[in-house]
């Protein structure tokens, strides 16, 4: 039972991690209608810049945190939307993905040249206690993990729902042409779109990597899982990307541990098929309809 | 039929890909080998994708299951030329059960099933030791022996490669031509106004997948004899990213577009190699740069460049080649 706790609160914990790139996948399929294959490495990268900023421009810990924060927010956000996506709208489709999975290699190949083909340390950022808890270990870093995961998934909840900007985010993305008349400047909401995205990415990011360490390579799985987790939630619903998120990390784990090491990459992707071929509009999506 | 330009181009890339390998070092006829290999899975890939219009990201795990075969046939002592087809026939029926998905969502979300259609492949490659010898996985394939003619030595092995090739070509481009392929492309236009006009879009659907598999399955019975050596990473998710660029960097839905884009996607990465480290980077560059001015592909800039100088009417749809995807 104790085991089955522990299992149970590290996978939520990373399942949130997944939870906040998912979310992205999301978000940028609302405003660009596209699927952004390098999300993954959206989540490796800004782990780098925290690097870069530590070891060569002396930055102490908090510093160079905002400053890979800063450096994601204009390289995955700004640049990314005005220099890929920007001049390939309005007609995406499958080029702008090819472009992304092109942009994935880039991204993959210039840390793995220009900082280093092996894993780095990353530092801690929370506290590594663990807690005794009716004889369950468990890891202050699980829990502070999703419990930041949460915040600020509940403060981006609020922000879209609450705030004019928020709401004028949502519209542009359910109809720009209407939004347009409305007079909401939908072209900077849909880069306000690709700034959060970055923004989630690079939280995902400093999460995740004292967990896994920074390696050139992590990317590719975590983009797969984060891709899994947003269609396995529903593609165009902020809240089955969560759960998705934590659905696939549970699951992850609770394979690894009772069921199969080796196909343990495998069940998520079963899910996947079942629920496409179920419900394609995801666990918690909502239908859009086909276009003739 | 008239003898025109087209013929006469068609007759001068046949003599270059006779006379290409000759007096070459053997790391150069490989990599021909490869590229006509590629080819003929980006070719598959180009009916599903470029003209039919269902993306598919699994046509490296056909790859597989047809080396695969392949491989576990020649090495129980089995000719290639029994071999061959058994695995085709695997990809045919492999094929047509993906397809089925297909029936149901469209799109992004089959481009989902089929990479994760992909990765389980390679997880059973992996995972099955007894089967596919696991990451080890098989070496030593024999390469087909035809009694006079021994495909042994790499020179014999590309004319060898290129007759299959050349077959595989023409059939292709017979299907295009067919009342078939031009339901395909009408499935591709408009599905509903397909199904409107009495196509059977099911059994069409279908189809296109299942033909697609089978150049895939082609190209993997090819590949174990020509690497003697397969493993499950050859046939990982990435292999399939890579062929879906090669048909969209060629152009989707033209038929010169998956070998022009097989071209690129293999041999420019040599080309690039004497920039070391970096030739990756510039290849994913030039990737982004092309997607970005001509999302339709190399090919699309020739044919702007072509109706920029000579203006010619306008094509129908389902007739014009070249997919808007």
């Amino acid at each position: 039972m104790s085991q089955f706790a522990q299992v149970l609160l590290s996978g939520l914990s990373t399942g949130s991690i997944y939870a906040l790139a998912a979310i992205g996948f999301t978000l940028i399929w609302q405003a660009a209608q596209t699927v952004n294959f390098a999300q993954g490495e959206f989540v490796m990268l800004p782990a780098f810049f925290v690097l870069v900023a530590i070891n060569f421009l002396g930055m102490p810990l908090w510093l160079a945190l905002l400053f890979g924060l800063l450096m994601a927010v204009l390289v995955l956000g700004l640049l990314f939307k005005k220099l890929i996506v920007e001049p390939m709208l309005p007609k995406t489709g499958l080029p702008l993905i090819i472009a992304t999975m092109a942009l994935s290699i880039l991204l993959k190949e210039s840390v793995k040249e220009f900082y280093g083909a092996e894993a780095q340390p990353f530092p801690d950022i929370l506290p590594q206690q663990t807690m005794n808890l009716a004889g369950a270990v468990i890891s202050v870093q699980d829990i502070l993990n999703l419990v930041i995961s949460i915040t600020a998934v509940v403060a981006l909840t609020l922000f879209l729902n609450r705030t004019i900007t928020g709401r004028s985010m949502q519209a542009t993305a359910q109809n720009p042409a209407v939004a347009t008349i409305l007079g909401i400047d939908t072209k900077r909401m849909v880069l306000y779109t690709f700034l959060i995205n970055a923004g989630l990415a690079a939280l995902a990011s400093f999460l995740i990597s004292p967990l896994y360490l920074a390696k050139f390579s992590n990317g590719e799985t975590l983009g797969v899982v984060a891709f899994i987790a947003a269609i396995v939630g529903g593609f165009n619903q902020i809240r089955g990307a969560i759960a998705g998120g934590l659905l696939i990390g549970v699951l992850d784990n609770l394979t690894a541990t009772y069921i199969t090491a080796e196909y343990r990459a495998a069940l998520p992707l079963v899910l996947l098929i079942l629920i496409i071929l179920w419900r394609p509009q995801g666990l918690l999506g909502t239908d859009e309809g086909r276009q003739v | 039929m008239r003898f025109s330009l087209k013929h006469l181009l068609l007759l001068v890339g046949l003599g270059v890909l006779v006379v290409a390998p000759l007096g070459q070092g053997n790391y150069i006829v490989y990599m021909l080998c490869s590229w006509l290999i590629f080819s003929i899975a980006a070719m598959g890939l180009n009916l599903t994708l470029g003209y039919a219009g269902q993306i598919s990201l699994a046509q490296a795990s056909f790859m597989a299951i047809g080396a695969y075969t392949t491989a576990l046939l020649t090495l129980a002592g089995w000719h290639w030329v029994v071999a061959m087809p058994i695995g085709l026939v695997l990809c045919f029926v492999v094929g047509l059960a993906l397809g089925f998905p297909a029936l149901r969502v469209r799109g992004h979300f089959l481009a989902f099933v089929t990479l994760a259609f992909n990765t389980l492949v390679f997880l059973v490659a992996r995972n099955e030791d007894w089967l596919t010898g696991g990451t080890y996985g098989k070496f030593g394939m024999p390469r087909p022996d035809f009694g006079i003619v021994s495909t042994d030595s790499q020179l014999n092995f590309y004319y060898f490669t290129l007759i299959v090739f050349v077959i595989a070509a023409a059939l292709m481009w017979g299907i295009v031509r067919s009342p078939w392929g031009r339901a395909f492309r009408a499935l591709r236009e408009n599905p509903i106004r397909a199904e409107s006009l009495g196509i059977d879009t099911r059994r069409l659907t279908l189809l296109a997948f299942a033909i697609g598999s089978v150049y895939g399955g082609l190209a993997g019975s090819l590949v174990s004899p020509l690497v003697q050596f397969i493993e499950p990473g050859s046939f990982a998710v990435i292999h399939s990213l890579r062929i879906l660029l090669m048909v969209v960097v060629g152009g989707a839905g033209f038929f010169y577009g998956p070998m022009l884009g097989a071209a690129v996607v293999i041999l420019l990465p040599e080309v690039l190699r004497f920039t070391e480290g970096y030739y990756l980077i510039l290849y994913a560059t030039l990737v982004i740069v092309l997607m970005v001015f001509c999302p339709s592909g190399l090919i699309g800039v020739g044919s702007r460049i072509r109706d920029k100088l000579w203006s010619r009417t306008r094509d129908r749809g389902d007739l014009k080649q070249g997919a808007q995807l």
